[in-house]
């Protein structure tokens, strides 16, 4: 009998697995906090599809693990640079629009962005900008310029992005720089600045997901920050608040893309589709307040929320901002003073 | 007899290891050698490039920083958890092995969340800061210091010290003592002539369970160090994770083995009875 | 006498270090406030939500079965090794006994690391079968040097006596051998399942797809921990405290009647 019945047990564990990959799937590989629970619920729902969803921190660790085995992700979340890069690697299919007919409901701007021209690689998920959000009970001077984050009054209160371009770029932006800068004389510069912030004790932290909450804890006074996290920040503390500096900064879009040899591109297109339909954007949409780039959802949103500038920045702020641009081999040169900096005591 | 063992079911008893030799490798073996072989390339061509650019000042010094970290946390454990070991394992205490369990518990628990824990302590808004702020001393810096990764590290390895120290002073013999004792030594004697040299393989690999997993740790000092302060195995999880630079990271990999290896074999030599003292 | 009382308080203080945070955890569990910020009263909510979180869920399920089924794996394939090492010539030996020590001397970064290389390079897609094959990896020694030294201990004879007495080697095997290891067996199978629960860096390497308990918590300390974690660690120390105060009482029985039968 208790053989009968280990064996019982071992034939359960065999199979729960087996069964679970039979049926119908999508394999979904996301940034952390980036879509509706109920989205993926309601996706399984109406069509049948069970959706293997797995998270990513950033760009960088996301491109790894694709090129390492792209044929394990049917929709990946690319930001613009990574798209550019993935498109160069030859590492995307192409997308049959026959099959994603919500796209349509994408703004204009967005249709063949500069990153993907032809637009048949990838269909833009969310945009938004790079800023800092910052505790108004903290700080009392009005924040501008990324130099805040090098003030010494506020040390050990700033969390830095655990993200290499992002933190890279906002030093370029405050040397006055580009972004995109690719010389050494300009990375040289932008490791000694950052090393000085980090040795100066301004920094706290350096991570990605864990600062949004921290900032409504109150754990720090400022934080370099993805205008998503920061609405979502702001609308739990009203003390918060968020600014894209003058020097300029970063403007984004995460695009929904299928590599190349995944398994179930069918499924993928569907699940593609399923996100640009208007109602379930909307959904994602008060979920993670990141700017949205679907002119239907846009429509059924209130007056409030449009006039909201952290999540809907004016045209001027957008034209102080630039993409990030794939700088292919050279990110050799950004990671070694990434680690510098990293590492340094 | 000895002719049936070597040829007759002896040599198929023998056939019994084959699965696993198998399974060795394919899962052990081979692992390493594409390891070695990423080590030793860039691009598929032959080439040190690699180990050179280990030689890079920022790279020795996550080294450097690394075994620093590991050794205080290793002397931190050795004062605090030698005593322990030896007030475990006295003779007068009584139901010590139901001590010992006391002492084991924390480490059955996921050390995930015993490390999540010290962080909604040792935060800026966690407990022990609101506690300071009661009582009137106000916030401190806990948490992401370099003093925050160590309390990290010897709080997970504070156990790997204690248990070989004493399962091996439970082990020695304790009329030794006894008759020290009996011959007019005093209690300081007692301890510096015969359970110090006693304990001494306890001490050896006690060093070794402590000092390894922390020279090689990339949890702690991620979770409690905020990412500010890079440890080796950090460095080994972001080539092969965020950088994607396979080739460095097995190279660095390489070195930890060898670095792992090498002090392994220096403790064994201090090692004065050569017979480790088991966890378990 | 006042040794005797510092002593107890150095002993109350370790122990008060290694617990606090323990106590912290199940501290909160009964907090109904969402975040620890607040005590928001008495509550046991948030284990009525604990087994209604699909994902700590499908993560608890992961750890269990790999542990399970590794350890069954291990067990087998280790005591089979052990048998089989234990009958081989001392050059073979020799070579079978270092590729064994060589995972449990590798630091668990470096396992991780190369076995997520040989899956890349093998095509697999890293995720629960992955996961099982590193777990397997990992556990098999602990079974076969839990195994050795019982073999070692045992009568040599006795195997052989049983071929003499007509018996088949399996039939002998299974009839000689076996009992005479199994507590070894039983010992090694437990270390393998004690490792295999507790496994966070292997298994963050080598799946994707799935995640154990120890990858879920480790992604969910690097954005939020939901409350429900705090009631699953609560769940899990009165688990482990009743298994060992179990295992404890059984030893002490044990010994009781081993001492009666002298």
């Amino acid at each position: 009998m208790k053989k009968n019945i280990a064996f019982m047990l071992i034939a359960l564990l065999l199979c729960a697995p087996a069964a679970s990959y039979a049926a119908q799937e999508v394999n979904v590989y996301n940034w952390e906090d980036y879509i509706a629970d109920d989205v993926l619920a309601l996706f399984e729902q109406e069509t049948g599809i069970r959706v293997n969803y797995m998270r990513f921190t950033t760009n960088e660790d996301m491109l790894v693990q694709v090129r390492a085995d792209p044929t394990n992700y049917d929709v990946i979340f690319p930001s613009d640079y990574i798209i550019e890069r993935l498109i160069s690697e030859d590492l995307l299919d192409t997308l049959d629009y026959e099959n994603i007919p919500n796209a349509a409901n994408l703004m204009d701007w967005l249709k063949a962005p500069s990153y993907d021209p032809a637009g048949e690689h990838s269909v833009p998920y969310m945009w938004g900008t790079v800023g800092i959000l910052y505790n108004t009970s903290m700080v009392s001077e009005p924040v501008d310029s990324w130099a805040v984050l090098w003030d010494t009054a506020y040390e050990n209160n700033v969390f830095m992005m655990d993200s290499i371009r992002d933190t890279i770029g906002v030093a370029m932006k405050l040397l006055g720089y580009s972004i995109n800068e690719r010389s050494q004389e300009a990375l040289d510069l932008v490791k000694d600045k950052l090393i000085e912030q980090k040795r100066a004790g301004i920094v706290k932290a350096y991570q990605v997901d864990e600062t949004k909450d921290k900032m409504i804890a109150g754990e720090a006074a400022l934080a370099v920050m993805w205008s998503g996290d920061a609405a979502y920040a702001m609308s739990y503390n009203e003390d918060l608040a968020y600014v894209v500096p003058k020097e300029g900064s970063n403007v984004w879009v995460d695009g929904m893309c299928i590599p190349k040899g995944a398994r179930n591109k069918e499924n993928a297109e569907r699940f593609i589709d399923f996100l640009c339909r208007p109602d379930i954007a909307l959904i994602n949409f008060e979920e993670i307040w990141y700017s949205t780039p679907n002119a239907g959802t846009v429509a059924m949103l209130d007056e409030e929320t449009l006039a909201d500038e952290t999540i809907f920045p004016t045209d001027e702020t957008i034209a102080r901002c630039e993409f990030f641009k794939d700088i292919a081999a050279d990110i050799q040169r950004y990671n070694r003073v990434w680690l510098a900096v990293k590492s340094a005591r | 007899m000895s002719v049936r063992r070597g040829n007759g079911p002896g040599l198929r008893r023998s056939m019994f290891a084959a699965p696993y030799g198998l399974w060795m490798l394919i899962f052990t073996m081979a692992p390493i050698f594409i390891i070695v072989f990423y080590a030793f390339t860039i691009g598929g061509k032959p080439t040190l490039e690699n180990f050179k650019l280990f030689l890079e000042p920022e790279f020795v010094g996550i080294l450097t920083f690394s075994l620093w970290l590991a050794f205080l946390c290793t002397v931190i454990c050795l004062v605090f958890g030698y005593p322990t070991a030896l007030f475990l394992a006295s003779r007068d205490l009584k139901r010590s092995a139901m001590m010992a369990v006391l002492f084991v518990i924390p480490m059955w628990m996921n050390f995930l969340l015993r490390t999540y824990a010290w962080m909604s302590l040792l935060e800026d808004t966690g407990l022990i800061n609101r506690f300071l702020t009661f009582i009137g001393v106000g916030r401190k810096k806990l948490m992401y210091t370099e003093n925050a990764v160590l309390f990290g590290l010897v709080y997970n390895f504070l156990p790997f010290m204690i248990f070989p120290i004493y399962s091996v002073l439970k082990r020695s013999d304790l009329h030794l003592e006894e008759a020290a004792q009996d011959l007019g030594a005093n209690g300081w004697q007692v301890f510096l002539k015969v359970t110090l040299p006693l304990s001494l393989p306890g001490v050896v690999s006690g060093v070794s369970m402590v000092f390894m997993p922390a020279v090689t740790t990339f949890v702690i000092p991620r979770l409690l160090g905020g990412g500010s302060f890079m440890m080796f195995g950090d460095l080994i999880e972001n080539q092969f994770l965020t950088t994607g630079d396979w080739n460095f990271g097995s190279a660095l990999s390489l070195i930890m083995m060898a670095l792992i290896l090498i002090s392994l074999g220096f403790l064994n030599n201090a090692n004065p009875e050569g017979e480790e003292g088991a966890l378990w | 006498m006042v040794m005797k009382r510092l002593r107890w308080v150095y002993i109350a203080l370790v122990l008060v270090f290694l617990y606090a945070p323990i106590v912290v955890l199940i501290a909160y569990s009964f907090n109904a406030s969402e975040t620890r910020a607040v005590w928001g009263g008495l509550s046991l909510r948030w284990y009525a939500e604990l087994f209604r979180d699909k994902g700590i869920m499908d993560a608890l399920y992961v750890t269990v079965s790999v542990a399970l089924l590794a350890t069954m794996a291990a067990t087998v394939l280790g005591t089979l090794a052990a048998i089989g090492i234990h009958s081989m010539r001392s050059g073979m030996r020799a070579v079978f006994m270092n590729v064994t020590n060589l995972p449990m001397l590798t630091p668990d970064i470096v396992t991780g690391v190369s076995l997520m290389a040989l899956f890349i390079f093998a095509k697999l897609p890293r995720g629960y079968g992955t996961m099982l094959l590193a777990h397997i990896t990992f556990d098999t020694p602990y079974v076969i040097f839990s195994v050795l030294p019982r073999l070692k201990r045992m009568n040599k004879h006795l195997y052989e006596a049983a071929l003499d007495l007509g018996a088949t080697p399996s039939r002998a095997l299974v009839r000689v051998i076996l009992p005479e290891i199994s507590p070894g067996m039983v010992t090694g199978a437990l270390l393998a399942f004690t490792m295999s629960l507790d496994d966070f860096v292997i298994s963050y390497f080598t799946s994707v797809r799935t995640a154990n308990l120890s990858v879920l918590i480790y992604s969910m300390t690097r954005r939020k921990v939901p409350p429900t974690i705090n009631a699953l660690s609560a769940i899990m120390f009165v688990t482990v405290l009743s298994l060992l105060l179990l295992v404890n009482r059984r030893d002490a029985r044990s010994d009781k009647s081993k001492l009666k039968g002298a």
